[in-house]
């Protein structure tokens, strides 16, 4: 019997997909893992690879169609097998999928191929597990949704868990009942050998959380602005840049590099707003808005308060670049600890940012103007630039928040800092 | 240990028990003098007679009744069907009569009377002799329905429903009577309502009984050299199912493939997948899959027979599946 191939969920937010390009045709041989076709979704374009064996029946949704996730867009079977009319046709964009197929009443039962699955809904992201597999994650401790699956329609089942490993490496299988997560008092410094710590909520916390949201909404932001002068920055980046490199060091670049090396030293702004906790990263992994047309994403530097600014410079034009050209992969703009969106060189002196959650902060840098300031005593012409801060009140305070921008100021105001 | 074939160890248990108890006797078509349509009741008419190796006219309702009347008069009745493929005629006593008086007679009167003969079908004899009749009387309350694969099964469960105060449907198979096995000497009993582990294994779990034992343990060979070690569970008795042994089995396996010769709608193998999905739901790493008889009247022509019937091959592929190979 034949296998439905279903558009998959491709990116963490995928609701829909447009089939850009088939890469086997109908009657190609199919092996698992082989590309069958080229998906766009709502962040990049994608392969869609098969999950079964066999040979490709029937592509049911052409080239340049957009159709939801979940739905089916081809069969794989064996060679010269009959297609069904339900499954051959009706699988446009937004068809509904079929619940199950009418078996011939001559078929023995189950014995031979995978019966047709009841589809989700499209649109739903259900994580599918064997209920063994889910018993065992919840023994471990294992996240679900980070583990694929291998079984039929991406059902994760025993195997899969086999090489997967506990959600905090570390932590043995804690026994049923016991407490899930490591309590930190104080949120583990970066640079500690578990990438991150969950911290329950405190009844303090739950309170802030629960009357905040009902305030302005489910992010219950508030925002916080500093100026910074830049003069040492551009002094520094002159210097760089006469050295000559083969990186042109940006302005941008050294904020990355700041924030990064600030978050450091600032953990409590460095975390995730979990719902029933708080996850504390010792990583520092920096989302770096870039506009694209049509919309934004937001690349990755991962652990960017480990790298040169070379290292960062090289990274952050790499990923802007193909971030523009749609080639990025799903983990190369998920996972950021923290976001940066720079609309300096637009000529805005400031804005507020909208967080990504469920990351904490996110930092809105301006343009470098030069104005007139006290300096030593008299009024001068410095360049200086407009930082601020949107914070989801439920992980940052307003003197969390700001603490750490005095760390950035100073960071930036003598850039020594960041070699330290 | 001596070797018997299923249907000397058949012979066996009916004389043992009639030697042991005079109000056990043999009724049915050809018991008597010809000895059995299938020569399970070879000697026995020598040995104790026309009072108690009783022949009978073509008439499955009479016979089935005059055994159900026996029973109830203290007797202990075997009734033989020429094969269940005939009893159909008489399913009104079995339902109606047999399986319902203990009830109706608040408790005071019981049928003690053991119905047996072969089931499923041998070769190529049409639809109309070519059934699988368990489920039938498994579903009715009141009636027990026990099926051995061995010889040793058979002798020993055979006597278990001779002693057996309420009504047995003892169902044989025509294919399995000339096969051989160690039988125990003497007193074998083996108690109603265990199932047996035939073939121990980690992998996976096979359900089945009668004649898909010997395709699941042939099956099982074949895994074998596969590298998967299957567990052959055979349910020996239908009704009441042994539920602690299959999901005993499949809390070790974490899959399930369940075997039976039947049609699959409202098949024993959906009991069986019912027992297991809601008492080890959380073991299951992969949906219980069934391997039953094609859903058809059983095609006369060979070839037609050999598809629709369940097969170590049909077994070994759905193996594959629950274990997503």
């Amino acid at each position: 019997m034949a296998t439905q191939v279903v558009m998959e969920a491709l990116s963490p937010t995928m609701e829909e997909g447009r089939l850009v390009e088939w890469k086997k045709q109908e009657g190609d041989p199919v092996a698992v893992g082989d590309v069958l076709a080229e998906v766009e979704t709502d962040k990049a374009v994608m392969e869609l690879v098969a999950r079964v064996s066999g040979v490709l029946l029937r592509q049911t949704v052409p080239a340049g169609q957009t159709v939801p996730v979940s739905s089916p867009i081809a069969l794989i079977g064996q060679p010269g097998e009959a297609v069904p009319a339900a499954q051959g046709n009706g699988a446009g964009a937004g068809a509904p999928a079929p619940t199950a197929t009418a078996k011939p009443a001559a078929t023995p039962a189950p014995p031979s191929g995978p019966a047709a699955p009841a589809q989700e809904p499209a649109g739903t992201t259900r994580v599918k597990a064997s209920p063994l597999a889910r018993k065992i994650a919840q023994e471990r401790g294992l996240d679900l949704r980070a583990i694929p699956g291998s079984g039929p329609e991406g059902r994760i089942v025993l195997r899969d868990l086999e090489a997967a490993r506990p959600a905090r490496p570390g932590a043995a299988a804690p026994a049923p009942g016991a407490a899930l997560r490591p309590i930190a008092a104080v949120p583990a410094r970066p640079g500690a050998t578990q990438p991150f710590a969950d911290a329950p909520l405190s009844q303090m916390r739950k309170t802030i959380a629960r009357r905040l949201v009902q305030s302005i909404g489910p992010v219950p932001t508030f925002y916080l602005t500093t100026e910074v002068d830049m003069e040492r920055v551009s002094e520094a980046r002159e210097a760089m840049l006469a050295a000559g490199s083969e990186v042109k060091v940006s302005f941008n670049d050294i904020i990355i590099k700041a924030v990064a090396t600030a978050l450091r030293e600032h953990p409590a702004c460095n975390a995730w707003w979990q719902d029933d906790h708080i996850r504390y990263w010792n990583e520092v992994h920096i989302g770096m808005a870039v506009a694209i047309e049509d919309g934004l994403i937001t690349p990755v530097i991962r652990h960017a308060d480990r790298k040169t600014l070379r290292e960062i410079g090289a990274e952050a034009r790499d990923l802007a670049g193909r971030a523009r050209d749609r080639r990025l992969a799903a983990e190369e703009y998920t996972g950021a600890t923290f976001s940066i969106s720079n609309l300096g060189m637009l000529d805005i002196d400031e804005f507020t940012a909208v967080i990504n959650p469920p990351e904490a902060g996110i930092l809105a840098v301006g343009r470098i103007v030069r104005k007139p300031v006290e300096h030593g005593g008299a009024i001068v012409l410095r360049g200086r630039m407009r930082l601020t801060m949107s914070c989801d009140h439920r992980v940052i305070d307003g003197a969390t928040g700001a603490r750490f921008l005095q760390t950035l100021k100073g960071m930036l105001e003598n850039p020594l800092a960041l070699v330290w | 240990m001596p070797v018997l074939t299923y249907r000397d160890a058949l012979n066996s248990a009916l004389r043992e028990e009639m030697r042991r108890d005079d109000t056990v006797f043999l009724m049915g078509e050809e018991v008597g003098v010809y000895q059995g349509a299938y020569k399970v009741s070879r000697g026995l008419l020598d040995e104790f007679g026309p009072m108690r190796v009783v022949d009978t006219p073509i008439t499955e309702l009479g016979f089935a009744g005059l055994g159900v009347g026996a029973a109830m008069t203290g007797l202990r009745p075997v009734i033989e069907f020429m094969t269940w493929n005939f009893a159909l005629l008489a399913i009104d006593q079995l339902v109606n009569s047999a399986a319902k008086m203990r009830y109706m007679s608040g408790g005071q009167i019981g049928v003690p009377a053991v119905f047996r003969g072969p089931g499923g079908a041998a070769l190529q004899l049409g639809a109309q002799h070519s059934q699988a009749f368990e489920s039938y009387y498994a579903h009715i309350p009141g009636l027990k329905v026990v099926m051995p694969a061995t010889p040793a099964d058979a002798k020993g469960l055979l006597k278990s429903a001779i002693r057996d105060d309420d009504p047995v449907v003892f169902i044989e198979g025509e294919m399995l009577y000339n096969q051989k096995g160690e039988v125990p000497d003497g007193e074998h009993v083996v108690p109603l309502g265990l199932a047996d582990v035939k073939r121990p294994g980690t992998d996976v779990t096979i359900v089945c009984h009668s004649k898909t034992v010997s395709a699941a343990l042939k099956a099982a060979e074949q895994l074998a050299a596969e590298g998967v070690d299957a567990e052959v569970v055979d349910l020996r008795t239908i009704r009441p199912l042994d539920a602690a042994t299959v999901l005993a089995s499949v809390a070790k396996t974490h899959r399930c493939v369940v075997a039976e010769e039947g049609w699959p709608f409202a098949g024993v193998g959906a009991q069986v997948v019912d027992v297991v999905q809601r008492n080890a739901f959380d073991e299951l790493d992969a949906p219980v899959l069934r391997v039953t008889g094609a859903d058809v009247p059983m095609p006369y022509n060979r070839h037609l027979e050999k598809a629709a019937k369940v097969d170590a091959g049909k077994l070994v592929d759905a193996v594959g599946q629950v274990l997503y190979r």
